[in-house]
């Protein structure tokens, strides 16, 4: 038996159903992208526009008024801005490890949504890059971060975290796009060769970039993605290890935190395969991808979103351990007073305003994912669609958490403030969905969003040890065939 | 079939090669064009007075200080009033062409609209009293005053020139009592002794040295 063929004592099956043909797989997907867009595509599609419109219109108050128009103020100079990008960088995690990580360890039921999950991160890091380069205020300078020899002799400060933020994100965005574009190679050459007029013909044909298919081809191909799973793999424990460095090696209680990379980083992944979840499940309906991405898989999502959780909930566990171990009046306020609402250390016995956060936090991302313990949860796609959408809010608040509660209120009491969020920044925020989504339609609409290659290879039939298994009669593949005259 | 024409193969390169060249051109545009040493130097206003450093600070041997009166107590130079130039032109060439502006804001009380030639932007404080303090000479940053007809910049005023002297006073520190003579130069005995001057000096290089 292979070894990686379902092991049916403990009630596996076949990732995909039993008789689904390599035909079925490419007709449904690459037929998303040829066949006429449904009703729902184009109502998200202007729906999303529309909100990118409301960014621009919110980004250019930005740009002519400066940062006052948002709430950031003494003391607490990063609010939603910060938050959002930590929030949305941490979303652009679950591509890599779907792709590069689970690839590695030889996860075959990633093959089904890696492609997506890759999209995905490439635009979540777009509409996180945005965020530290206009919350400068002056983006025009934006260039002053990138070591370019100047007049001004002026030079980043490569001790600063900020810095190597800069360099982070870049290498990720760089690697993401490479690599999701590196899988994507062989799908426009199918798209390529089922194109009906010319000019689909060459566009696809252009960024097929001539693969025929040939052995030689694949061979290249498979030792490319497989280095570039390598590459991308320390990534994503990189990336947001050094964007909690940002609040670590600051000595602001409730950042200066040694747990910070670990715990920002199952963080990362916990919303990165939320989102992943909660738009699958969306695309799954709207494009009926059933066959493709099966219960099945998202079953096994939720498993990994279960496990996921109870590491986030053990980093807020271990973070008011340390907070109480530590005797740190300072700290104490910050976990006990500013985030749970805990009057304890108040002399007036008040509760922290922002307590309600703390809470929401919580419960969206310990809470509530416990419900994946039972199967019957797992397997249902109302209650993970809920589910994963309320995890997103509570990785949100997780980062608010983190970034306002520490700084309302740290050492003085004569230089406690609060932050109330302005119009403004609600509306960049919002609108940086319609950013994202607008890519992603865009993308599920012209890109092959499921690795149409990829999938083949978990039919049964693609086993090298075919013989060995029982192998269901293959219809010839008709993805691959070559093109006709016209 | 094909779908592309053969020439198409050498898309690629003339891609490389356009970007590479763009690239290179906006690099050195920027560097040679949009750099203080090419914006700023040589920026000679016309004045409204015809006024010549050379005659003035040249020929008759007038000190900077003589008409820059505040220049070593306080961080502007100052542009001398009216009244300074009629110290002299009360007396001399009073009938002059040239002097008329200056006579009509004497009699009328009105400053003569001078033209600011060292532009320094807003956010960088620079003190004229402390560099003098230290010995850098007027003629370090101004150039040659008492041979220029009209005044014009002859350094780029940018941060990367600051720094170089910041970084490295000595050869452009002097004796306190030559500052501001401008055919002074360092003699060997002087070369010997300013390394140790300026080893103490130790100059600003933080950002909130020149801005606050």
């Amino acid at each position: 038996m292979s070894y990686d063929a379902p092991i049916e004592e403990l009630g596996e099956t076949h990732l995909l159903p039993e008789g689904t043909t390599r035909n079925e797989i490419t007709e449904t997907i690459a037929g998303v992208t040829e066949n006429p867009a449904p009703r729902g595509w184009w109502l998200l599609f202007l729906l999303s526009v529309s909100v990118l419109g409301v960014m621009g219109a919110a980004l250019a108050y930005l740009f002519i008024q400066g940062v006052g128009v948002w709430g950031n103020n003494a003391p607490v100079y990063w609010a939603w801005d910060i938050t959002n990008f930590v929030w949305w960088i941490g979303i652009g995690h679950a591509g890599t490890l779907i792709s590069a990580i689970l690839f590695l360890f030889r996860q075959k039921w990633r093959t089904s949504i890696n492609r997506f999950a890759e999209a995905m991160t490439v635009f979540a890091v777009l509409c996180a890059g945005l965020f530290p380069a206009i919350h400068t205020g002056r983006p025009w300078f934006d260039y002053y971060l990138f070591p370019i020899p100047n007049q001004m002799d002026m030079w980043p400060n490569f001790k600063s975290p900020l810095m190597w933020d800069v360099f982070a994100v870049s290498t990720y965005l760089t690697i993401s796009v490479i690599f999701w574009y590196v899988g994507l190679i062989p799908d426009f050459a199918t798209l390529r060769d089922r194109s009906k007029n010319l000019t689909r013909k060459r566009v696809y044909g252009f960024f097929a970039l001539g693969w025929r298919g040939a052995h030689r081809h694949w061979q290249h191909y498979e030792r490319a993605y497989l280095i570039f799973a390598g590459i991308s793999t320390p990534l994503v424990l990189s990336v947001h290890s050094v964007v909690s460095f940002d609040f670590a090696t600051s000595v602001v209680p409730g950042w200066h935190t040694t747990i910070f990379p670990p715990y920002f980083v199952a963080g990362a992944v916990f919303s990165g395969f939320a989102l992943v979840m909660t738009l699958m499940l969306i695309c799954r309906s709207i494009f009926k991808l059933h066959n493709i991405v099966t219960i099945k898989h998202l079953d096994l999502m939720n498993k990994f979103m279960l496990g996921v959780a109870l590491l986030v909930g053990y980093a807020y566990a271990m973070e008011f351990f340390i907070a109480w171990y530590s005797s740190n009046p300072y700290e104490q306020w910050v976990f006990f007073h500013n985030r749970l609402g805990w009057g304890q250390l108040d002399s007036k016995g008040n509760w922290g305003p922002l307590w309600w956060a703390y809470y929401a936090m919580v419960f969206c991302n310990v809470i509530v994912p416990q419900i994946f313990w039972f199967k019957r949860a797992r397997t249902s796609v109302p209650i993970m669609l809920i589910a994963s959408v309320l995890i997103n809010i509570g990785m949100w608040f997780e980062r608010f958490v983190i970034i306002v509660t520490s700084t309302y209120q740290d050492f003085l009491p004569s230089s406690w403030g609060m932050f109330h969020p302005t119009l403004i920044d609600i509306l960049t925020y919002l609108g940086t969905f319609g950013l994202f989504f607008t890519l992603f339609l865009l993308f599920v609409r012209w890109i092959p969003m499921i690795a149409i290659a990829e999938v083949k290879g978990n039919l049964p039939g693609a086993h090298p040890d075919l013989h060995a298994l029982e192998a269901h009669d293959e219809e010839p593949d008709t993805g691959a065939v070559p093109v006709p005259a016209e | 079939m094909q779908i592309f024409p053969r020439e198409l193969n050498y898309l690629p390169l003339a891609l490389a090669l356009v970007a590479g060249g763009l690239g290179a051109g906006v690099f050195t545009l920027f560097w040679v064009y949009f750099t203080p040493p090419n914006l700023q130097v040589g920026y000679t206003p016309k004045q409204p007075v015809d006024y010549s450093h050379r005659l003035h600070a040249g020929e008759l041997g007038l000190d900077c200080r003589y008409c820059h009166s505040q220049v070593e107590r306080s961080a502007k130079a100052m542009v001398p009033p009216t009244q300074t130039c009629m110290g002299c032109h009360a007396v001399v060439r009073t009938e002059s062409e040239k002097l008329a502006p200056v006579r009509e804001s004497w009699d009328t009380d009105e400053s003569i609209p001078w033209i600011r030639v060292h532009q320094l932007p807003d956010h960088a404080f620079f003190n004229h009293s402390a560099h003098l303090r230290a010995g850098v000479g007027c003629a370090s940053c101004h150039g040659r005053v008492d041979q220029m007809e009209v005044v014009g910049v002859v350094e780029p005023i940018a941060m990367q020139w600051c720094l170089e002297c910041h970084r490295n006073p000595e050869p452009h520190i002097r004796p306190k009592s030559e500052v501001t003579n401008m055919k002074w130069e360092a003699d060997e005995a002087w070369v010997a002794q300013r390394a140790m001057i300026a080893d103490v000096l130790n100059p600003p290089e933080h950002c909130s040295g020149c801005h606050r």
